[in-house]
């Protein structure tokens, strides 16, 4: 196999890191590669989840392939490398679709089992890897296949688990029934925090997902748009075309006046009363995707992406979480507020039952001290980071967010002993312990 | 009535992203290789994405011996039936210079295997009055350089064998059009030093079937190679033989 020595980054493109990469097109070459290094898909994680720096790495993007499909009960089988968003497109004119999907359709199967993402239906639904039934891990002699029933500390400690059990080779999903031709959304637009919070706890639809106005102060403070979507049969509405952005934007474009303007108008896009719409299924999960290569719109030093999951408890927390981002002038359109559910299936899981709260900054020299004063805040209030979006989070904090990390750390240290697998996000929270 | 597809090399990233595309537009597809577990997967994934029938076959461009099950399984096959060519092989030209032996493997690989199937498919698509024959050749085929000449040499024989054979069966109302992508991005240009504006399979793919569509007979892939190999065929012999391109 041919390596290619890339300088490769995350969705935020803050971090940079050259890895000599692979990239395998069949099952078998695989086996070869299984003690190279570790797995990397569509790198959609935002900070350094899948950079391994000087090192190598192994690109699953062309073993996308779904090698079965039982249309009694669901099951699907598929390749590491998949895409989200494809497997939704296939199958739900069929009537199925993933029983979670994260925010992004780009991300790979394998992506979503390593980092147990989560959904706009995570508070009824829980998260991917309780929907994961089996899953091959590619070993030197070749796929070994596990399941909760043979494996199962094996099995929990590879979903969430960051691929340090080994590189996924293919994963068994239940797929969740669903005439899914569109989807029925209603947005509403909500005044205050208090109003936000009241109305995505007293949501009932399937997908609830709140827009935070991160630039909104005062009394206007968590201000936003709460989208509620149900799926369902009809026809399907025309989807736009995707666009590219064709070059890094300046550093102006996302200014603090800038996103204050946005934020006026897509907050006003909404009727006072609300609004009722039918999209396509795409158009709703997956927002951002018919732009392709957005994260250029942040200029070329990137952006970070701040997210945290506070207790169901700890609202003037997560006020004053808030609070901290709209003063700073630093928070970008893009910024996402959730009731979580307590699904999870892994010990390094991120969701608790609570509320989530994602945030995009431009990577601007105050972005960075703002973030750690944020990640102190989680800690404090005994909440979690989400590994996915981390880039600047330091080891200390890592076991009161994340108490099972002794027992994952054993069960890893057996499956790869050598430490074969380990990026640069796993050295620099030293998830494995110290190096 | 419906077309099936039969897709030479269907294990290559091209011939991949090719077999889904016809796949997504009802089409079937016979995959056609020597790796039966990653024909089989590429074949249940064309299921799953709308064809209705895809099935694995073996076939091994060195082996002519072996294409008669093939083209039995196309003839119990109703409705129109045509030919995708994804076969080929570029070992490095120093392996080449060091064992000329490889030479008969690349010719048979790019060019003598798909023309002895293709010889013995036309009569097929002759019968039924339609069906089109896509070729896989390459821009190294319309010039011979230092770099790959043996592979070149091959592709060219194969662009010259598919101009006759469109010559033969557009008077039956078949077709065949000859394909030269560029830098593709696939297993065989990954990590190779000197690649520029490569195109993704996807993208190479969605353009054999617009061709298809429009009956064309030569296209490059992406377009834009039609101007550097245009630049390219004309530098005069004196000055080509002196360059390292």
């Amino acid at each position: 196999m041919r390596w290619k020595t890339a300088e490769i980054s995350g969705w935020g493109r803050a971090i940079r890191a050259r890895t000599d990469l692979a990239r395998p097109e069949r099952q078998r070459d695989l086996a070869a590669l299984a003690a190279e290094g570790p797995a990397c898909g569509m790198r959609r994680s935002y900070g350094d989840a899948a950079l391994n720096a000087g090192g190598r790495a192994v690109e699953m993007t062309r073993l996308d392939r779904m090698l079965s499909f039982d249309a009694e009960t669901g099951l699907l089988e598929v390749e590491a490398g998949a895409r989200i968003g494809e497997i939704a497109a296939a199958l739900a004119p069929g009537g199925w679709l993933p029983a979670v999907m994260p925010g992004t359709g780009f991300a790979t199967v394998g992506g979503c089992i390593g980092m147990d993402v989560h959904g706009k239906n995570h508070h009824g639904d829980g998260s991917f890897g309780q929907h994961v039934a089996a899953l091959t891990l590619a070993t030197p002699d070749g796929p070994r296949r596990i399941t909760p029933r043979t494996e199962p500390e094996l099995f929990r400690a590879t979903i969430g688990g960051l691929g340090q059990t080994g590189i996924i080779a293919s994963a068994e999903l239940q797929l969740t029934p669903k005439a899914s031709d569109v989807i029925m959304v209603t947005e509403r637009r909500v005044e205050d925090f208090d109003e936000h919070v009241a109305t995505l706890e007293a949501a009932q639809a399937t997908y609830v997902v709140g827009w935070i106005d991160a630039t909104a102060r005062g009394r206007s403070l968590g201000r936003g748009i709460v989208e509620e979507g149900e799926t369902g049969r009809g026809l399907v509405p025309k989807r736009g075309k995707a666009r590219r952005v064709p070059l890094d934007a300046p550093g102006w474009a996302l200014s603090a006046p800038v996103v204050r303007v946005f934020n006026e108008l897509y907050y006003l896009r909404v009727p006072a009363a609300g609004r009722t719409l039918v999209k396509p299924i795409g158009d709703f999960f997956f927002p951002l995707d018919r732009i392709h290569d957005w994260n250029r719109l942040y200029g070329k030093r990137g952006f970070h992406q701040f997210q945290c999951v506070l207790p169901l408890g700890c609202l003037a927390e997560l006020r004053a979480i808030v609070e901290a981002v709209a003063t700073s002038g630093l928070a970008s359109p893009l910024a996402v507020l959730k009731r979580m559910g307590p699904g999870r299936a892994g010990h390094l899981s991120f969701p608790m039952e609570g509320w989530t709260l994602a945030v995009d900054f431009p990577n601007r020299t105050a972005a960075a001290p703002l973030i750690r004063r944020l990640i102190g805040k989680t800690v404090e209030a005994g909440g979690r980071i989400y590994f996915a979006k981390d880039s600047l989070a330091d080891p200390a904090q890592m076991a009161a967010m994340y108490p099972e990390l002794d027992d994952w750390r054993r069960i890893v240290d057996a499956a790869d002993p050598e430490r074969r697998m380990t990026t640069d996000l796993v050295r620099r929270l030293a998830l494995r312990g110290a190096a | 009535m419906s077309t099936t597809w039969i897709i030479l090399g269907g294990s290559s990233a091209m011939a991949r992203a090719f077999a889904r595309a016809v796949a997504r537009q009802g089409g079937s597809v016979l995959l056609a290789g020597r790796d039966m577990d990653d024909l089989a997967a590429t074949a249940a994934d064309c299921r799953l994405r709308g064809a209705p029938l895809a099935e694995a076959v073996a076939f091994d461009a060195r082996d002519p011996s072996g294409f008669g099950p093939i083209l039995e399984r196309l003839a119990a096959l109703e409705g129109e039936v045509s030919a995708a060519v994804f076969t080929g092989s570029m070992p490095p030209q120093a392996e080449i210079d060091a064992d000329p032996a490889l030479i008969e493997g690349v010719l048979a690989d790019s060019f003598t295997g798909p023309a002895r199937f293709l010889q013995a498919l036309a009569p097929m698509i002759e019968d039924r009055g339609r069906g089109t024959v896509v070729g896989v050749g390459s821009v190294a085929g319309d010039r011979g350089r230092l770099g790959n000449y043996v592979y070149g040499a091959a592709k060219a024989a194969f662009h010259t064998y598919l101009a006759g054979l469109r010559n033969r069966l557009g008077r039956s109302g078949g077709h065949v059009v000859t394909v030269k992508p560029g830098f593709v991005d696939t297993a065989m240009t990954w990590g190779l030093p000197g690649m520029f504006l490569v195109a993704a399979p996807d993208a190479v793919a969605a353009s054999i079937l617009r061709a298809v569509r429009r009956r064309r007979n030569v296209i490059y892939t992406p377009g834009f190679w039609l101007l550097i190999m245009l630049i390219i065929r004309h530098v005069p012999e004196p000055i080509f033989k002196k360059l390292k391109i």
